[in-house]
């Protein structure tokens, strides 16, 4: 019953990106850099079950589709590409909520094969919020034309999540990202993922401001990554804040933590914020 | 930019006053520490994606090592600058050293043919004052803007659309990031303030990249003091014509060029200076942080670079040179052919303007000529001449040296020429450019904010060179 009111709150959650989805299809994410075929892979997955829009409020465009593996039919999102979830701008604002509020229940991460080493800065970052992560190495064509070669077994034991090599161009990799996702969400494959251990005065920080949000925010227990937040919250990011008052706006518990009679309902948001 | 634990353990934070007692959120660590831990994030993150990188590439790929050495030249700290101004100073001096000739060929072929229109008219026993508006108003005016004009033109817009094709602008950018993060401002103003040498018009309306609302002014107001292709030719023709006289001829057109290259280096820094006292002042903030992407270096495609650059920039600036030039001609004929007590409104006018314009190192003539010029940088020069000569110097301009005697002749020194560059770099966005900025900031508010901040500040800084150099002069 608890697992189901939690399921609702979720969707109606995922209302806020315009994503209706009552009949509860796992949702994927698709993130990566700008120019590493994402879009390719979109269109290859989705074929002409798709359509286009906007973001809620944003003059980015977005487009979203279906594709069906064995019984089981998938939603997905196509998210603006960026290079870092660090909300420097409008579009990785939009990717990083998404992935943090609307929670997909998997993240597909497209990655130029050519250009490894600064297509990783995004993966880990969304490894770091979302474990349910696909890597996918697209590109691999033009990555061999130029000699170079990746060792994607080691590259899988180093991120604890599947790696498919894919050029997506020819159609190669399509088929096991399906099947990836499909098993996934079957959990027939347990992803671990892998975390980042920072610099020690960082993770220092980390461990004491945890238990502080946990206790001041106990409505955002199961909804958010308590180790990300306090990551946003020591360097100064102020649309994190912002962001959860736009997607738990009406949580009782956070009534909770203001002082009696501080707080009319009416606007709590600017209060909460200043 | 390590994150220095001193740093931190100095403050001893009370991870409680993260939360304030009405249950606030707030953000207590000082900003300055903020920043450090942002970075020491960013570079962690980075330094596990190289790791990771370097474990699973069996082979990194052969063709970059020399890509990467490239680059690592041309955006190294301690020669990434010079090489950058070396750069622009080679393009200048070709840019001089080609245009004269040509000049001179164009203006002899344009006036020949002045000749015989005027025949022509003669033929057809048109008024005087038809002629005059038509052959000595409109006709001469493009004559000039175009043999003045299209020669620098026609070679320095190639040059740089090769740049640009190279890939170099990027790398330009990067070289400059540091320095506008520095001054408060955004990085991609390095981006911005590259696409304002093409035209300040087309530089504001490229602030959309930036997408700090506050960043995105600053890139806006500053846009205008780096020439654009309207004002290069200015600062090129003077800067050929009048560093020349001091110097024996092996050293003139360097000379020039290097000239041309303190302008732009001048334009930098007052952009740079500019951005800073915004950003502590009216537009407070702290920078945001962006990914510049350098693109791999492209084979530049010759054909295309030539075609481009001479249809986008040097007929597109010419014709609009010309065209605004024209009916501005025909006016400043008529301004010059009526008149009172003696005395043309051409030079009435400059006499009124005059003595403010000679405190700022100009004469009531150049001034006039800035002032009618706001519709486009392009015709200033032109408007200039056109002023000289209706005050009864009616010389056939033949080239450059002929634009230097009627210079000359109206009291030109090296001083005139600097100042007028000098104001010429600093003073109000062309009308073009003001349009845009009113289009990307919705209101006259930011429009007219520029136009008198530019302007005060070209004045103030004329006016403190003129009175230095008279100290030692």
């Amino acid at each position: 019953m608890a697992l189901y009111a939690d399921s609702l709150a979720l969707n109606l959650l995922r209302k806020n990106f315009n994503i209706s989805n009552d009949d509860n299809k796992p949702i994927i994410a698709l993130a990566g850099n700008p120019n590493t075929g994402k879009s390719t892979i979109f269109n290859g997955l989705t074929g002409l079950r798709q359509h286009t829009g906007n973001w809620p409020g944003k003059t980015v465009g977005r487009a979203e589709g279906y594709f069906k593996y064995k019984e089981e039919e998938f939603l997905i999102i196509d998210l603006p590409g960026t290079y870092s979830l660090l909300a420097n701008s409008t579009e990785e604002l939009i990717a990083r909520d998404f992935i943090c509020f609307a929670r997909p229940d998997l993240t597909l991460v497209v990655a130029d094969a050519t250009n490894l080493e600064r297509n990783l800065n995004l993966v880990l970052q969304v490894l770091e919020l979302s474990t349910n992560t696909i890597l996918v190495l697209n590109l691999l064509d033009e990555a061999r034309r130029k000699g170079i070669k990746i060792d994607v077994k080691k590259l899988e034991a180093c991120l604890q999540v599947p790696v498919i090599p894919a050029v997506a161009r020819e159609g190669l990799g399509l088929e096991e990202i399906k099947k990836t996702c499909y098993q996934i969400s079957k959990e027939k494959i347990k992803i671990k993922g892998f975390k980042i251990t920072y610099s020690r005065e960082i993770e220092e920080k980390i461990e004491e401001l945890i238990p502080l949000l946990k206790r001041k925010l106990p409505f955002l227990q199961k909804r958010i990554n308590w180790r990300w937040l306090a990551l946003r919250l020591l360097e100064g990011d102020k649309t994190i804040l912002a962001s959860i008052n736009t997607y738990y706006p009406i949580y009782q518990e956070r009534v909770n933590i203001f002082q009696k009679g501080e707080v009319q309902l009416d606007g709590f948001n600017q209060v909460w914020l200043k | 930019m390590g994150l220095t634990r001193s740093g931190l353990n100095k403050e001893n934070i009370n991870m409680d006053n993260y939360i304030t007692k009405r249950g606030k959120l707030d953000y207590f660590l000082p900003p300055d520490i903020q920043e450090e831990i942002r970075a020491q994030i960013v570079g962690d993150i980075y330094q596990e994606a190289e790791k990771i990188a370097n474990k699973v590439l069996i082979s990194p790929g052969e063709e970059s090592a020399l890509e990467n050495r490239l680059d690592d030249l041309l955006t190294s700290r301690w020669l990434g600058f010079p090489l950058m101004l070396f750069l622009l100073a080679f393009i200048f001096w070709i840019t001089i050293v080609g245009a004269n000739l040509p000049s001179e060929i164009l203006a002899s072929g344009l006036f020949w043919l002045e000749g015989k229109i005027s025949l022509f008219f003669y033929w057809l026993q048109a008024p005087g004052w038809l002629h005059g508006i038509l052959v000595h108003g409109i006709y001469r005016t493009m004559a000039w803007v175009i043999s003045v004009m299209f020669p620098p033109m026609a070679i320095f817009f190639p040059l740089f659309t090769l740049l640009e094709d190279l890939g170099y602008l990027p790398r330009l950018a990067f070289n400059l990031d540091n320095l506008f993060k520095r001054a408060g401002s955004h990085g991609k103003q390095a981006l911005t303030m590259s696409m304002g040498f093409g035209c300040n018009a087309a530089g504001v309306i490229s602030t959309r990249i930036i997408d700090s609302p506050r960043e995105k002014l600053i890139a806006i107001i500053t846009n205008n003091f780096v020439p654009c292709n309207g004002r290069f030719p200015t600062l090129i023709i003077l800067a050929s014509i009048f560093m020349h006289a001091s110097f024996n001829n092996t050293y003139n057109s360097l000379l020039a060029a290097a000239v041309v290259v303190a302008f732009v280096l001048l334009g930098i820094i007052i952009t740079l200076a500019v951005s800073w006292a915004l950003s502590r002042t009216l537009l407070k903030g702290i920078p945001s942080t962006f990914t510049l992407e350098l693109p791999p270096y492209r084979k530049p495609q010759i054909g295309r670079i030539l075609l481009r650059s001479f249809l986008d920039r040097t007929l597109f600036v010419l014709s609009r040179a010309v065209l605004v030039a024209a009916p501005a001609g025909a006016m400043i004929w008529i301004l010059a052919n009526t008149g009172f007590n003696g005395s043309n409104f051409i030079q009435h006018l400059a006499v009124f303007l005059d003595p403010f314009a000679r405190l700022i190192g100009l004469d009531g003539f150049i001034l006039l000529a800035f002032i009618l010029g706001l519709p486009a940088n392009e015709i200033v020069i032109p408007i200039l001449l056109m002023g000289y000569l209706s005050s009864g110097l009616m010389m056939e301009p033949e080239s450059l040296d002929s634009l230097q005697r009627i210079l000359i002749a109206n009291g030109w020194t090296w001083v005139t020429a600097l100042a007028t560059m000098l104001f010429s770099l600093l003073h109000f966005p062309c009308g073009t450019t003001l349009l845009s900025i009113k289009k990307e900031t919705g209101g006259l508010k930011w429009p007219l904010f520029t136009f008198f901040l530019t302007t005060a500040i070209a004045i103030s800084v004329n006016f403190l060179l003129v009175q230095f150099l008279k100290i030692f002069l």
